[in-house]
């Protein structure tokens, strides 16, 4: 076997040598028969001239000796490369047109590729990730969604069988006290078998035993690489020192490995920076926690080896059934209590699915433009090899041979484009990245991985198939006869190939509208989103946030209850009105800086959704009694601009010790309320021992939840009244930004030293960044689109081009037979509008069906718009016709003279 | 044209082979050596005879050499290699055990049958 190789190698390397000896031998042998010859009596010059004649077709012969030296696949390959690489030698412009178009098209769709490997494709980053699942408690009876567990649930789960391990995991902020600085941290308080259950151990030190069963805190915590470095300078005698956080001291016991992440779907989920550990009941949880109270925000756990998610699920369902029955009280019928299996993948990627999988087809679409504009190129250059291909079947080479040389050389040139658009790729890599969404689940996943290279290898191959075969074919179906005949002129077999052509411009034209269409719907979209009417006004407010600790033993706790926060509070609002520039100020939870994306989904504890009963009303099945909820100062309401319409808004007199009070948005009033005042209405938190909550005033409906939505339900509490945690300081004014922010925070710490401080974002910033997953989508499907659009242009400029140089000579009759320069313009442009016609017809098609498939990706706009329907179609005529017009104006300058005489 | 046999396919490798058995001959050589001993009834187109020679060659059939040829010009000989001599002895017994049966299948008469 290696002497085989050795041999093909000695043969491609000393092929040159081969090739002499080959055309030595033929030469000698012709001599030895002229000397014959000249025994014969004829001269010299005679016998060598008869020898030449007896011996029949030299190149011929010559040929078929090569493929009897070569006799393999290998071999004609390499000679096919070889020649391919001479032709791309000789023509470099056009070698290099074709290898940019395929760079830039694999490139991309490559880059894209790599995107969707890492979040959809690839495991998540754990052994045996496929074990993972997500649980999820649902009441789809009340139209209420992930509404977490409670710890017997817990309980009740980890002893079903179905699972190894089940840990909840609870999101929480603390406060990091003791070094610098405050600072605030991103906690994750799970169950002590959270690293075995994931199956990822601390890079130093240890994980949480998981077995321990001891009520209460842990009090280790477990630290990530990036906290080790940052706030302990990658102290290597870590594992022996304590952190303080809320006030109370932890041990460290582990530092996690660098580009470990927790599964999440946000940026905040996924960089948590100490995890600690509970077992969920007892100080500072309840010693029996009750089975109704469904602190236990989410859950994830890992199934028995070999067990499938669908097999889990139905032995889920049936131990569902049984505790309903066996806990009736704790499970009211009409909430039909489910618990459901999600694959921990689905529930970290599941909501960027389907923006990806169309970038994907986007980006698609610009490598089959890419592919058809090459072929294109292929096709017009195989009217200038007509002749040579012509000589060649002459001279003995078979169809196939041709057809195979023609793919080779197409390969070629697509894995060439491939591996520029590799190199490019890897050269912006950096900058892409920057442009990705921060939020986008496991961004820091994505990378050039082998799957991505082996991407771009199939990719290149089969558009080098793709783009080749056409002119590969045809050059098979070459009319020998006609071919030879049309001596010295460029264009053979011209009716087929110009049929193909215009067959791909129209394809081209199609493929075009399709992505332009697409990328008009989603640029719509985002217009009416930027230009929506808010209901509040984001102009010169800026928020700035802190967060109060809240120690494990609530009785060291100095902000335990809202009347131990408030003086806080109102103190602050007090130095914050004072500060140059501020003219407003308001407090409220974070959940009530509008259209804050950082901290949704996070499911945090004590604010967030809401869920409820309405006085004197039983559930009603055909409403949500989950609504938004947030708790905020007086002044909150006029500092946003959101006008009161009913009712009175909060004011001093309601304090800790006044009974508590709601304003209310009008969405609320009429979904909950309809047909009644809502004024005096009493709401109630649906859990025991909550307090009745009376609505005293109607707001209008804005738009801080969703900039999609017009009008969801929301509840507003006041601040004085709740225990709210995590604050946001809202402040209207004239200010630097920068220097607002660091004044609050004197202040906050001159009320408090040990409270950290964060934020400082205008409110125009947060409303942006909400935006940020549609504004990247729509630019790269507008970037595509707008790629495809200049492809499209290039591929009819470059056949009508042709076909006025093919028709020069008739064009030439027609003048001198008195057309008229106009006539012959409309001809020519007759003829691209036609083209493009088709093409938008065929397109308009596509582009319905791709328009309802992503329907659910637009606002404001109907998949069928006929508007940007319209607009796309027009804007794609006139870029056709601009094309068209360039090769048309030459057409018209045609003199007669030169071009009758050319003929 | 008459006294030429029309060549059957394959029967040119086994003829290049016989014609090198008896002594290592270069292309042209190896033509005139058929002719020869085939009395002038098998020509050979000269130019199909190299993609044959090449054929073996690869095979392991032939072994080439470059050397010089009686009236002094540089030719490339042909020599019959072990395996070569082999698999002219098989296509031989093959070759006349085929035209035997053939050349008694031919003779047969009515009356025998």
């Amino acid at each position: 076997m290696t002497a085989y190789f050795r041999s093909i190698a000695a043969r491609f390397f000393h092929r040159s040598q081969t090739e002499n000896d080959l055309e030595e031998e033929l030469r000698s042998h012709i001599q030895l028969r002229a000397d014959d010859l000249e025994r014969f009596g004829l001269t010299r010059a005679e016998a060598e001239r008869r020898a030449r004649i007896e011996f029949g077709g030299h190149e011929r012969f010559k040929e078929e000796c090569r493929e009897s030296i070569a006799g393999n696949f290998i071999d004609v390959l390499f000679q096919d490369l070889r020649f391919g690489l001479r032709m791309f030698r000789k023509s470099p412009g056009f070698a290099a047109i074709a290898i940019l178009t395929m760079a830039l098209s694999i490139g991309a769709t490559t880059a894209i590729f790599s995107v969707v490997d890492a979040t959809l494709l690839a495991p998540l980053p754990y052994p045996q990730s496929e074990q993972l699942v997500s649980i999820q408690d649902n009441f789809p009876g009340v139209g209420a969604q992930d509404v977490g567990l409670s710890e017997p649930e817990w309980q009740d789960l980890q002893h079903s069988g179905i699972f190894e391990y089940v840990s909840p995991t609870w999101f929480d902020e603390n406060n990091l006290t003791g070094s610098s600085r405050p600072a605030r941290v991103r906690l994750l308080i799970v169950a002590p078998n959270y690293f075995a259950l994931l199956g990822v151990q601390p890079k130093l030190g240890r994980g949480f035993d998981p077995h321990d069963h001891s009520p209460g805190l842990i009090p280790e915590v477990v630290i990530s690489d990036g906290l080790w470095k940052r706030a302990f300078g990658s102290d290597p005698n870590i594992l022996s020192k304590s952190v303080r956080m809320d006030t109370d001291l932890y041990r460290i016991v582990g530092v996690m490995p660098a580009g470990f992440d927790a599964p999440g779907r946000t940026a905040e989920e996924r960089n948590i920076e100490v995890w600690a550990a509970t077992s969920f009941y007892g100080a500072p949880l309840s010693d029996h926690p009750p089975r109704n109270r469904r602190n236990l925000p989410t859950a994830i756990a890992r199934l028995k080896p070999g067990l499938t998610i669908a097999a889990a699920q139905s032995r889920i369902d049936a131990l569902v059934a049984s505790l309903q029955k066996q806990f009736a009280a704790d499970y009211p019928l009409q909430n039909a209590w489910t618990v459901q299996l999600v694959p921990l993948k689905e529930r970290v990627v599941g909501n960027v699915r389907q923006s990806l999988v169309l970038l994907l087809g986007a980006v698609g679409l610009v490598l089959l433009i890419g592919c058809v504009n090459v072929s294109n190129l292929l096709l017009a250059r195989a009217s200038a090899r007509g002749r040579e291909m012509a000589i060649r079947r002459a001279l003995g080479a078979a169809q196939a041979r041709l057809t195979r040389q023609l793919l080779t050389e197409s390969l070629l040139l697509s894995l060439f484009g491939g591996i520029a658009g590799l190199a490019i790729l890897f050269s912006v890599k950096d900058f892409l990245l920057r442009l990705v969404p921060e939020n986008l689940p496991r961004l820091n996943e994505i990378s050039i991985s082998w799957s991505v290279l082996l991407f771009a290898l199939i990719a290149s191959v089969i558009s080098g198939v793709l783009f080749g075969l056409a002119p590969a074919l045809q050059a098979g179906r070459l009319d020998l006869n006609h071919a030879l005949k049309q001596e010295g002129r460029v264009s053979t077999g011209s009716g087929e190939r110009a049929r193909t052509r215009r067959g791909l411009v129209i394809t081209e034209f199609a493929l075009s509208l399709v992505l332009m269409i697409a990328a008009g719907l989603l640029l719509r979209s985002f217009w009416d989103l930027l230009n929506v009417r808010l209901g509040f006004s984001p102009q010169s407010v800026i928020t700035v946030r802190t967060r109060m600790p809240s120690p494990n033993d609530p009785s060291v706790d100095k902000y335990a209850t809202a009347s131990q926060e408030a003086p806080f509070v109102r103190e602050l609002i007090r130095r914050c009105a004072m500060l140059s520039g501020v003219e407003e100020v308001a407090i409220g939870d974070t959940a009530s800086i509008p259209l804050d994306e950082s901290l949704r989904d996070l499911k945090l504890i004590s604010e967030g959704q809401f869920l409820f009963t309405v006085e004197g009303r039983d559930v009603q099945s055909d409403h949500s009694t989950v609504v938004e909820r947030s708790s905020v100062s007086p002044g909150y309401f006029h500092l946003l601009g959101i006008p009161l319409l009913r009712g009175r808004l909060f004011n001093e007199l309601d304090t800790d010790n006044t009974p508590p009070v709601a304003v209310i948005n009008q969405a609320m009033a009429q979904s909950y309320c309809p047909n009644e005042d809502p004024l005096g209405k009493r709401f109630k938190a649906a859990k025991a021992g909550a307090p009745w909550i009376t609505v005293v005033g109607v707001i209008a409906d804005a738009r801080t939840q969703s900039l999609a939505q017009a009008a969801l339900p929301q509840i507003y509490l006041d601040v004085y009244q709740t225990w709210a945690k995590r604050l946001a300081i809202l402040l209207r004014g004239h200010f630097r930004t920068a220097a607002i922010a660091d004044e609050v925070r004197k202040q906050v710490q001159s009320l408090d030293p040990t409270l950290p401080v964060s934020g400082g974002q205008t409110l125009n910033e947060t409303v942006s960044a909400s935006l940020a997953q549609r504004r990247f989508s729509m630019g790269m499907v507008g970037l595509f689109a707008l790629t495809a659009l200049l492809l499209a242009a290039l591929g009819i400029y470059g056949v009508i081009s042709y076909l006025v140089s093919e028709r020069t000579h008739e064009i030439g009759i027609r003048l001198a037979l008195g057309a008229s320069r106009s006539n012959v313009l409309r001809i020519v442009l007759r003829q691209g509008l036609g083209l493009a016609i088709v093409g938008a017809a065929v397109g308009l098609v596509c582009a319905l069906i791709v328009s309802h498939l992503m329907a659910s990706l637009l606002y404001g706009v109907r998949p069928t718009d006929p508007a940007t329907f319209a607009g796309v179609t027009l804007l794609l005529m006139g870029v056709a016709l601009l094309a068209c017009y360039v090769p048309a104006r030459r057409a018209m300058r045609v003199d007669p003279m030169v071009a009758l005489r050319y003929e | 044209m008459s006294d030429e046999a029309e060549l059957l396919p394959g029967t040119l490798d086994l003829l290049i082979l016989k014609a090198v058995s008896l002594g290592p001959l270069h292309g042209y050589a190896v033509l005139s050596r058929i002719e020869q001993i085939s009395r002038g009834a098998l020509l050979i187109e000269q130019g199909a005879l190299y993609p044959a020679l090449f054929r073996l060659v690869r095979q392991g059939l032939l072994k080439p050499t470059w050397g010089k040829s009686d009236n002094n010009r540089r030719a490339k000989f042909y020599e019959l290699t072990s395996r070569g001599r082999k698999r002219l002895r098989e296509e031989t017994d093959g070759w006349n055990r085929l035209a035997t049966a053939i050349a008694s299948a031919l003779a047969a008469r009515p009356q025998e049958i």
